[in-house]
């Protein structure tokens, strides 16, 4: 992994299809991963992001379409000549093998010579902070520590292409938040081309350099973090991506009216086909005193408070029987002095806050 | 009882530790009948079996038993054929199940499990009925003789049976469920992801087999040829039936001893030795395998 090397390459996927029977696993899917991207695909489980994954390891014949890993056309390789490292989901670590005889596994493959064999193993071992775990057995090991073991056997052939299936969901949360951080930092040393699949969308936000959100086999939005989480590109990706409330708008030449109120709102609108104002929980203010100076109000009343310790939610009801929730920090007496159920109460959001998205079927 | 108000800060620590105890009991009770017949019809016998072992033609304590078994050749070659025969049915199961496992284990679940009715079929049928047939089968004028020359495959009819072919052919058809069995556990037991590593690592699918699935395959295929090999130490009746009495192994020595010879002496040390012999395999071999898994059981 000497710089100046090109470890890392870009991945190309062109109309890839996969129907089993009539359902359509992969629908006519194009994506660019740049190359050292981390890149996830985001998706409830059956929305394909694994079957694509698969394709990308060679494991799923496509029915059409074409894969490259650089300028190579590879959707017909088989897997073992792809050289790509691939995380399992159980980490498929072989049991008849030691941690050192899994790592080894792959050079052994490559006939690399038994003294460098050795002192890689190490290496990615330490990599993965397991440094002098090559003699244990992998029944000794516990779940976080066959994961690294698992991650080390996936780079120590130093692959320039990384995927990894749902690594950490077995995991529970305080190591899974550990392991996420670890893993972002260990592609920032390695740099090669990450593709990760998960379901759980915090997650993805923390890792992801881009989030390819999938859906019925197709890919719904392919952006940052920020921009899925901000600007949405339709209901589905709002709806998996964080809490959000839906409020039913309507046009009226270029004004976008909620309740028969023109809306105030910062980003572009679609010219045609119908809306729905997107509402994120964090960004509504209680009260009308807003510092901002564009802001859209709503009188509302509230109809549940409930504690969750780092924050309240408190979900409320608009005029038109809309549901609009409120989520805010806690900070001193903030809890005492907050409105009782079927109090009246004003709720503001800033114009920069009010994402106006596609209402589309997805 | 007039004390339980003392008690009330312990909790029902008494009671509680009375009812545990019932219940272990209550278990023990359950498992007597067995505990019962093993003690009946395994120790007392084996015991005794032991003892005319060591009774003379005189009537008393001898060691002549054991003394004729090491001098007479008769009893070596004996003792080499019922090896032989074993390790060559073993061999022979081997090579016919593990792939036959291999192949469905690879199969979808339907015809897996249709094809492991198949396999059970005949482990159902009488193990008479079974030797027999392939006596009808193998025999000078049978089927196989006849067809065989009907389709030019050879001229003259091929002796088949009351030989070591017969035995061999009809030893490797009975035992191979028994080898069946725990081979295909054990490879249903491979995860998938396990080869799929394996080819994301860089093996090819022959590597792959070789170094990950065989592998794992193993600890099966031991328990397996182990049950094999230690039923085939003690079989009877299809080598006496197929063998024509020019295959003979220990257990028909043991029946000609008694029933030709009435020398239970004899027959009992026989029976001694092939005993030691088979615990000697089996003390051997749980050293290697776990022997639960013989019965095609978990892990």
């Amino acid at each position: 992994m000497t710089e100046g090397l090109p470890n890392a390459l870009p991945i190309t996927v062109r109309n890839v299809t996969k129907t089993y029977g009539s359902v359509h696993a992969l629908n006519d899917v194009s994506l660019d991963v740049k190359s050292g991207e981390f890149l996830t695909l985001l998706g409830p489980s059956g929305s394909g992001k694994t079957t694509l994954l698969m394709v990308l390891a060679g494991f799923t014949r496509p029915d059409n379409g074409s894969l490259k890993f650089g300028e190579d056309e590879v959707i017909r390789k088989p897997p073992h000549l792809r050289d790509v490292g691939m995380v399992f989901q159980n980490y498929a670590l072989f049991p008849h093998m030691t941690v050192a005889g899994n790592v080894g596994y792959p050079l052994r493959l490559r006939k690399v010579g038994k003294a460098e064999i050795a002192e890689r193993v190490e290496r990615a071992l330490e990599t993965v902070q397991l440094g002098g775990y090559g003699t244990r057995r992998i029944s000794q090991l516990s779940g976080g520590q066959k994961q690294r073991v698992a991650v080390a056997r996936a780079i120590v052939f130093e692959p320039r292409i990384l995927l990894m299936d749902e690594p950490l969901s077995a995991l529970d949360k305080k190591l899974r938040d550990q392991m996420q951080i670890e893993l972002r930092s260990l592609h920032e040393t390695l740099g090669m081309t990450t593709v990760y699949v998960t379901h759980d969308q915090r997650e993805a936000l923390t890792m992801s350099d881009r989030i390819a959100v999938v859906n019925h086999g197709k890919i719904m939005q392919l952006a940052t973090p920020q921009q899925l989480y901000d600007v949405p590109a339709n209901r589905f990706v709002a709806d998996f991506i964080g809490d959000s409330t839906f409020l039913p708008v309507t046009r009226q030449g270029d004004q976008i009216l909620y309740a028969g109120t023109p809306l105030n709102h910062a980003g572009k609108v679609a010219a045609a086909g119908k809306l729905v104002l997107m509402v994120r929980p964090e960004r509504v203010r209680l009260g009308a005193n807003n510092p901002s100076e564009v802001a859209n109000t709503f009188n509302a009343t509230v109809t549940n408070v409930v504690y969750q310790g780092d924050s309240y939610l408190m979900y409320t009801r608009l005029p038109d029987g809309s549901q609009l929730s409120l989520r805010g920090g806690i900070r001193g007496d903030i809890v005492a002095d907050l409105p009782a159920v079927g109090d009246a109460v004003t709720l503001s959001l800033d114009a920069a806050d009010t994402v106006l998205i596609e209402d589309e079927d997805v | 009882m007039s004390d339980l108000s003392l008690t009330i800060p312990r909790g029902n620590s008494e009671g509680l530790r009375r009812d545990g105890a019932l219940e272990r009991l209550k278990l023990f009770g359950l498992s007597s009948p067995a505990l019962l017949m093993v003690l009946v019809i395994l120790v007392i016998p084996v015991g005794w079996l032991f003892y005319v072992s060591f009774i003379g033609a005189n009537g008393q304590f001898s060691l002549e038993n054991y003394e004729r078994m090491m001098k007479r050749k008769s009893y070596y070659r004996i003792f080499v054929t019922t090896f032989q025969v074993s390790l060559l049915t073993t061999g022979l199961c081997i090579l016919i199940g593990y792939p036959l496992a291999y192949f469905m284990s690879q199969l979808p679940k339907r015809l897996a499990n249709l094809a492991l009715i198949t396999v059970l079929v005949p482990f159902w049928t009488s193990l008479l009925v079974r030797t027999y047939a392939w006596l009808v089968l193998l025999q000078k004028q049978g089927l196989v003789n006849q067809w065989a020359m009907s389709l030019g495959l050879w001229d003259e009819p091929i002796k088949m049976v009351h030989n070591m072919t017969g035995t061999l052919i009809g030893m490797v058809h009975i035992m191979l469920p028994f080898l069946i069995l725990p081979v295909y556990n054990a490879m249903k037991a491979i995860d998938h992801d396990y080869l799929k590593a394996a080819s994301n690592l860089g093996a090819s699918p022959r590597r792959a087999f070789w170094t990950v699935f065989f592998p794992l395959s193993l600890p099966g295929l031991l328990a397996g040829s182990l049950m094999v090999f230690v039923l085939c130490l003690g079989f009877f009746v299809t080598p006496a039936v197929l063998g024509g009495g020019k295959v003979i192994m220990v257990s028909m020595k043991i029946v000609s001893n008694i029933e030709l010879f009435v020398n239970w002496g004899a027959a009992s040390a026989l029976g001694v030795v092939l005993l030691m012999l088979t615990t000697a395999i089996l003390w051997l071999a749980s050293r290697f395998v776990t022997l639960g898994k013989m019965t095609g059981g978990g892990h």
